[in-house]
Parts: C-alpha cells; sequence; structure tokens
C-alpha cells in the first residue's frame, strides 16, 4: 500500500538531488547555503519521524539560520531558450498538456478510486488520500513526459530546481506557520483574542452580533493565516453564544457563512503564506516580499465585498430559516 | 494578555519586512515563553518552558510536512515548460479572436468554482494550473489585443491569475459535503451539543459562493480596461536596473 511515508520519501530524493545539484551549480552565488538548505529540508523528509520533537526544532533553528541570515541565490541550471521552446511547442503541440493535465487526473482518480474500490483502497492509504494520489499523480506524468519528450535524464531534476530556486525560502512559510498555529493553541491565544472582540464591539443587537462574529472571523483568519484556526475560537466566543443562542440564529448558515467570511480574510494576509506568497514567488512578482503583494491586492476588493456581503447573507438568512 | 505579545511581534515583522521566517520562530518561542510567566516562576522555569516551545514547534513542523509533497511536481512543470508549454498555451488564446485576459480568467473562475463544488480542488493550483496555464493564456490574449505587455500590464495579470484561482476555490469547496471545513464545522457543533447534517451546512455555502462569482465576475469583465490603462505605464524598473 502507498501511505503517506512515500510520498515524504520520493519528496525527500527531490529535494536531496536539488540540494546536489545547487552544490555542483558554480553559478549559484550561494551554492553552499543553497546545497545545506535543501539538502536539511530533504533530512526532514527523510527521517523527521526519527528526530524527536526536540531534533526537529533544532533542524527548524538551522533552517530558519540558513534561509534568513542571507539570500538564497538562484541557480543557473541548463535550460532551453526561448527560441528553442517556440520550436519545441510548434512541433509537440497540444501533447505538451497531457502530462500537464495527468497530475490533476490522477489525483483525483486515484482519491475516488482508494475512497469507493477495493481496489483502491487496497492500493492507496485512507490517510491524506488527496495528497498520495496527487504525488503519484506528479510521477505517473513525470514517465510520461520522459518517455514521450525524450528529453536529457537529468532536466527533470534540473527544472524543478530552476522552480523551486524561483520559490526560495517562502518554500517552507506555509509550514513554518502551521508551526506556529500549534504554539498558539498551546498557549490559548485564540480565547484571549476571542474575548477581546467580544468587549470591544458591544453586541445589542443581532446586526451588531452578526457583524463582531464575521469581522472576528476575518480579522482573526488574517492573524493567523487559516480560517481553521479562527473557526473554533469565534464561534466559541460569538457565533454559539451570542448570534445562535442570544439572538437565535440557526447555527448550520451562522457556521457555514462565518467559515466564508473567514476566507475572505485569507484573502487579505500574507500569512496565508501558500495561498498568496507562494504563488507570487512562483509567478515571480517584483513586489513578492512586500506584505501586500501582486496576488493580495488583486484579491482584497473581491474579499472587502465578499465580507460585508457574508454579514448581510448571514443577517437576512440566519434569522428566517 | 501577555501570551498577544507573540501576534505584535508577527505584525511588526511582516511591517519591518523581516524575513518571515525569522519573524515566526522568534513570535513562536517568545508566545510559549511568554504563557508560562506567572507569580513563582523562576528564570530556569522559563528557560524549560523555551525548551519545550522548541519541541512543541519541532513536533508540529514534522507533522505538517505534507505541504512539500506539492513540490513534487514541480519537475513534470519544469520539464514542460522546457518543451514549450508556457508558448503553446499563448499560441493557442491568441489564435481565439474573443479571447481576453478578463473573459479568460471569467471561465477559469467558473470551472474551478464548479469543481471545487464537486470536491475535486485539486483540478486546479497555482504550481499545476496558474503558472504553466493561465497565466500565459491570459498574457497571450492581452497581447494579442494590445502589443507586447509593459511591466505592470503583465504582473496585474499574473496577479489577477493568482487570485482567480484562490477565489474560486475558496467560494467553491464549502458546497462539497467532504470538504476540511464543513467536517470541522459538524464536528465543532457536535461538541456543542447541536447536531446538524453535513449536507445542510454545505446547502448554505452555495448563495455566498452566487454573490463571489457575481462580484468577481463583474471585476474580471472590468479587469480588460484596467490592463489598457496600465498599458499606459511605461516600464521604469528596467531603466533602474540599466543604471545600477
Amino acid at each position: 500500500m502507498i501511505t503517506l511515508e512515500h510520498a515524504y520519501i520520493a519528496t525527500g530524493l527531490m529535494f536531496a538531488a536539488f540540494s546536489i545539484l545547487s552544490l555542483r551549480d558554480p553559478l549559484n552565488p550561494t551554492r553552499f547555503r543553497s546545497a545545506s538548505f535543501w539538502g536539511l529540508i530533504a533530512v526532514s523528509l527523510l527521517f523527521g519521524s526519527w528526530l524527536g520533537g526536540f531534533g526537529n526544532g533544532l533542524l527548524v533553528i538551522t533552517l530558519v539560520v540558513i534561509g534568513a541570515t542571507g539570500k538564497l541565490g538562484v541557480g543557473k541550471p541548463a535550460t532551453t531558450s526561448p527560441a528553442q521552446r517556440q520550436v519545441s511547442a510548434a512541433r509537440w503541440k497540444n501533447a505538451l498538456f497531457v502530462p500537464a493535465l495527468m497530475v490533476p487526473l490522477v489525483a483525483v482518480g486515484g482519491t475516488l478510486l482508494a475512497k469507493h474500490t477495493p481496489a483502491g483502497a487496497w492500493l492507496i492509504s485512507p490517510v491524506q488520500t488527496t495528497l498520495i494520489s496527487l504525488g503519484l499523480g506528479c510521477v505517473v506524468a513525470l514517465v510520461a513526459a520522459m518517455v514521450w519528450f525524450r528529453p536529457p535524464v537529468m532536466a527533470p531534476v534540473q527544472e524543478g530546481r530552476r522552480l523551486m530556486d524561483s520559490i526560495g525560502w517562502a518554500a517552507l512559510l506555509p509550514q513554518m506557520l502551521a508551526s506556529l498555529g500549534a504554539v498558539f493553541l498551546a498557549a490559548d491565544v485564540g480565547q484571549v483574542v476571542g474575548d477581546l472582540i467580544a468587549r470591544v464591539i458591544p453586541m445589542t443587537s443581532a446586526f451588531l452580533a452578526v457583524f463582531a462574529y464575521c469581522a472576528g472571523m476575518a480579522l482573526f483568519t488574517i492573524i493567523m493565516g487559516n480560517a481553521f484556526a479562527a473557526f473554533p475560537v469565534m464561534t466559541a466566543a460569538i457565533g454559539l453564544p451570542i448570534v445562535v443562542h442570544q439572538f437565535g440564529g440557526d447555527p448550520a448558515i451562522v457556521c457555514a457563512i462565518g467559515m466564508l467570511a473567514g476566507f475572505c480574510g485569507t484573502l487579505m494576509t500574507p500569512m496565508a503564506a501558500n495561498f498568496n506568497v507562494v504563488p507570487a514567488n512562483l509567478l515571480e512578482l517584483p513586489d513578492r516580499n512586500s506584505p501586500l503583494n501582486g496576488v493580495i491586492r488583486a484579491q482584497i476588493p473581491t474579499a472587502a465585498i465578499m465580507l460585508v456581503a457574508n454579514m448581510l447573507l448571514m443577517y437576512f438568512l440566519a434569522f428566517r430559516y | 494578555m501577555l501570551v498577544l505579545l507573540g501576534i505584535l511581534i508577527v505584525v511588526a515583522g511582516f511591517v519591518a519586512r523581516i524575513n518571515p521566517l525569522v519573524v515566526i520562530l522568534i513570535a513562536a518561542i517568545a508566545t510559549g515563553v511568554l504563557a508560562a510567566v506567572g507569580p513563582g516562576v523562576d528564570a530556569q522555569g522559563l528557560l524549560a518552558a523555551g525548551i519545550d516551545t522548541i519541541s512543541r514547534f519541532g513536533q508540529a513542523f514534522n507533522d505538517n510536512r505534507y505541504f512539500h509533497i506539492t513540490w513534487l511536481v514541480l519537475p513534470v512543470i519544469g520539464l514542460l515548460e522546457r518543451a514549450g508549454l508556457q508558448e503553446r498555451a499563448r499560441d493557442l488564446v491568441t489564435r481565439v479572436k474573443a479571447a481576453t485576459a478578463g473573459r479568460l480568467m471569467l471561465i477559469y473562475l467558473l470551472v474551478r468554482q464548479a469543481t471545487s463544488a464537486l470536491g475535486l480542488t485539486s483540478l486546479g493550483g497555482h504550481p499545476q494550473m496558474v503558472r504553466p496555464l493561465i497565466a500565459p493564456m491570459a498574457e497571450g490574449a492581452a497581447e494579442t489585443r494590445h502589443g507586447p505587455l509593459t511591466d505592470k500590464a503583465r504582473f496585474r495579470i499574473r496577479g489577477m491569475a493568482a487570485g482567480t484561482d484562490n477565489i474560486g476555490l475558496f467560494f467553491g469547496e464549502d458546497i462539497f459535503i467532504a470538504i476540511g471545513s464543513i467536517v470541522l464545522i459538524v464536528g465543532f457543533l457536535e461538541q456543542a451539543g447541536i447536531r446538524v447534517e453535513a449536507l445542510h451546512v454545505s446547502l448554505w455555502a452555495i448563495p455566498t459562493a452566487i454573490v463571489a462569482f457575481m462580484v468577481h465576475g463583474v471585476r474580471l469583465l472590468m479587469f480588460d480596461r484596467q490592463v489598457k490603462k496600465d498599458m499606459a505605464v511605461a516600464d521604469v524598473a528596467e531603466d533602474v536596473e540599466a543604471s545600477q
């Protein structure tokens, strides 16, 4: 059976290859720094389960020191020129899309098979099925692309390293923020924030209560970068006791729309790194390191309007149905 | 109240543009240590709290390694880019006369929202879809209409492409009953002694989904005008780079 651990091994080996190739790339201005950064991520993926909490903590501290004390350079792996790509695009035409579409198709197909057929359940572990299937899709698509287009053997690792270098230390950000969330949870930060908001906004009418709950969800999500972290806190502090119990809102409607109000916060914060910062790096935006990068600025108008829309929807629907 | 300093560190760090990795690590350790502050706690107790926090952070870091699995797509995407995937995507779009950056992203918004609502969230995403396909297609469509793009127009299109993927995902996925957020809501309410059906919760995500499609859709239809305006702003970044 393919489990999450296998996906970690595949990913770890890929990072180990990035590390070795970075070390051997004389054109990368910081090749030792880059090689140790990607190398330590490989160590975490391959051996993290044996390092224990404190060992992993030391690993993180080392990673942060390496990734933050200086720039991570961008290597110069051998790739094709724009002119060569035009020629190649004209040659392969739409065949180029097939491997790209195989990734999501295998990811979705694998997930469905694992959930609904005995053979699929035998092949793919029920824990984190979608991620395992996604990894499987990447491997299948890679094999297909290698057989079809016959690039040099090292091309996938070199091209992968090219993209990984363009993401740089931001690759670590989602994982770091999730870990910060765990520390916040243990320190009961959520409860303190929830109480604070409940004290600042006087909830004397149903509308003010809805306003406080939705604004609190968005605000706390902006701070935490994750609506899932905000939801239990805000719903326990305001949603359930006041909007539902005191003013009689329908719990399913209040929670469903409250969660979506949180998503508006996700669209407005650099703390939601995997949605807002990683793509800015992937798309090589010049302002990728600014707290309000191009992706977030594109999202803010929609997010702000949707936050107001969610407040109105909750107010008009939750007390009626 | 002391633990709120951790949040303050995060916000101040982001505003001061200190490397976020450092900011997060310091905020985590500070929060863990400050949570232990109280009457009768000496320096040794605080040191122990600091070590505990490092362990807890390390454990959580290890538990969250699964973020990295998505990077497995990079070798495939890189390989296809090497073979001309972005160029092909661009060529394909330039042949459709009616295509504009805004209309193209409007179609993508609809597809992304609809497939997410069916639980097919992994059909989109930034490394798989936006960088190799959606952004080059939108840039190609704008180029056919306005000529070679200025940097301002190009980066605005890319930002909007990434944002459209997020918006389609966020306001679509909650309609699917087996998604994480619905599971969380049902579980949370059950612990509070309230029984709700997952289907009932996900149904109430539909009004927001419709409004989101209309709001972002209108913005996308007006987007081409924005691009046209950006085309009037000449590239200054290149001159700056050249003079350095």
